[in-house]
């Protein structure tokens, strides 16, 4: 009575362990199917000219994305250059006065502001600044990616510090040295390596992103390195030849996803080597 | 020859309405070790905390009275200038992580942005680990993270660290409380040997270690200074019944 009792239980253990093992394995799933598909329908079309050419217009043969790529990179410098100074410094205030009042408010905006649809901080960023400045630019776009980027460089920046013993703080004040040059030389250096995990995941994280360039950078066929005018981007550019009519632009958007998924699978390894290689043992 | 270096007068301190020292009075002498003990909650990590400034970190924190170093009531110098002269070593080893052992000695220099030569730099360095009885250990991995020590030679380290600073007085909170005994005898008798050339005062809730180490002692209880005097005297002849008890092991 007891001995099937057991029985059972066990049996039942080890249905749920199985379950719970098919579930996670199921995760690698999606991943490998999305890497499978992309690089069989992509590869054919990377070459030298597809990475440093312009795009020709339907009829031509060649062309490149030379010009999203450049684009894509502006996009990133620029959403960068505004979100991480001011997230990084925002997740240090936030690290440092946990229980007030004002930083449980901006926790919270962050938080809301994590969860604003990319579509609407595009319309924004439209508002303010395509139409006050009068055109389609690729610093629009960067400033609508640097406020999808800030929640993850903020949040990140205060989980980091958060960990960092209050003992390291203390005895930095004990010697005299100035809370400012606390923070900047002893909590923000022994926080270096989540600050830049978090930051490479935030850009990973912006990278892709399609929907809030379509009215801020716009697109644009032709080489661009000004930040005030429009510039095309990787998913953009997918975007257009994926939706055309024409098999030889579907194969030149297989060809720019991959170049995207390689960038942010790149960014994403990199922020895991900088965590395990920078770790700071307390 | 006694001659003071700290003088603390008529001191209170305390969390918003909570009073955690009520009216200290005490005397540190130059080139002695003076030992706070007493229970858990007594105030006496609060007592030395005020006495470098840091007590008053901690919103709410209050304080009234004097606190004198020589002459000077640090309650009006800048809490940084208090602190270069008052040095402190933790309860736990606390190394800066991201700093060579070499770095972590000079490192009350090198983060005020003080400038000092190479030479002057690798002469703090040696003295201070010589002083700190670490240079033997160490001299060969000066270069190498401090966190890779074992806790006796951080908290050996963070003691170097203080020196570095030459200060006026070292503060101890509890130095060997996280550390195993042999690291807690290396320590003990290396305070003994510091107290040729460096004042210090001791927190500590270890009874015997107080009998081991100081020459002076002042029992607090409940944030009230009980009895303040020679160590041999309160160790052999206490005067207050209570410091008789907790010697005796009646509480604490």
């Amino acid at each position: 009575m007891i001995d099937s009792h057991v029985v059972l239980r066990i049996a039942k253990d080890k249905a749920f362990k199985l379950l719970i093992i098919i579930c996670s394995g199921l995760m690698i799933v999606p991943l490998l199917l999305i890497l499978y598909y992309i690089i069989r329908n992509g590869i054919a079309v990377i070459h030298w000219d597809f990475l440093f050419s312009l795009p020709r217009p339907i009829g031509e043969d060649g062309g490149g994305i030379a010009n999203a790529l450049v684009g894509t990179a502006m996009l990133i410098i620029s959403a960068s250059a505004i979100a991480l100074p001011f997230g990084v410094f925002a997740g240090v205030y936030l690290a440092e006065n946990r229980g007030s009042r004002i930083s449980d408010a901006v926790r919270l905006c962050v938080e809301i502001l994590q969860g604003v649809p990319s579509i609407v901080i595009g319309i924004i960023a439209y508002e303010w600044l395509v139409v006050s400045m009068g055109s389609f630019s690729a610093l629009s776009g960067g400033v609508a990616l640097a406020i999808m980027m800030l929640p993850v460089v903020v949040r990140s920046t205060e989980e980091t510090l958060k960990m960092i013993p209050d003992t390291i703080r203390e005895a930095s004040l004990a010697l005299g040295v100035s809370y400012t040059r606390t923070v900047l030389k002893v909590i923000m250096p022994a926080g270096l390596s989540g600050i830049l995990t978090g930051s490479l995941i935030g850009i990973a994280r912006i990278a892709g992103e399609t929907a809030p360039l379509l009215f801020t950078a716009f697109g644009s066929p032709f080489m661009n390195t000004n930040i005030f005018k429009p510039v095309d981007s990787l998913p953009h550019i997918i975007f257009n030849y994926a939706t055309s009519p024409y098999p030889t632009w579907h194969a030149k958007a297989w060809g720019a996803a991959l170049v995207l998924v390689i960038m942010v699978l790149g960014f994403n390894i990199s922020a895991k080597i900088v965590t395990r290689r920078w770790k700071v043992q307390f | 020859m006694e001659s003071a270096v700290l003088t603390v007068e008529h001191f209170s301190a305390g969390f918003g309405d909570a009073e955690v020292l009520k009216d200290i009075n005490l005397t540190v002498q130059r080139n002695r070790v003076t030992a706070l003990m007493g229970p858990s909650g007594c105030g006496k990590t609060t007592l030395i905390r005020c006495i470098n400034r840091m007590h008053e970190l901690i919103p709410g924190a209050t304080t009234s009275g004097r606190i004198l170093l020589h002459d000077s009531d640090i309650y009006t110098l800048n809490p940084i200038i208090v602190r270069r002269k008052i040095g402190m070593v933790f309860q736990r080893p606390n190394p800066f992580p991201t700093m060579s052992i070499y770095d972590n000695v000079i490192a009350g220099y090198l983060l005020n942005g003080i400038k000092i030569k190479k030479s002057d730099k690798d002469r703090i360095v040696e003295e201070s680990l010589k002083k700190a009885a670490l240079w033997e250990e160490v001299r060969d991995r000066l270069h190498k993270k401090g966190t890779f020590l074992s806790g006796g030679q951080q908290q050996r380290l963070c003691i170097a660290r203080a020196l570095a600073m030459n200060p006026d007085i070292m503060l101890m909170d509890e130095p060997t409380s996280a550390l195993d005994p042999k690291a807690t005898a290396y320590i003990e008798q290396l305070i003994c040997e510091l107290k040729k050339n460096v004042t210090i005062l001791l927190v500590t809730h270890n009874i015997a270690q107080a009998a081991r180490v100081s020459d002076y002692t002042a029992f607090l209880y409940l944030g009230e200074l009980i009895e303040f005097g020679t160590t041999e005297k309160m160790f052999t002849v206490p005067e207050d019944k209570r410091t008789e008890e907790y010697l005796s092991g009646k509480f604490g």
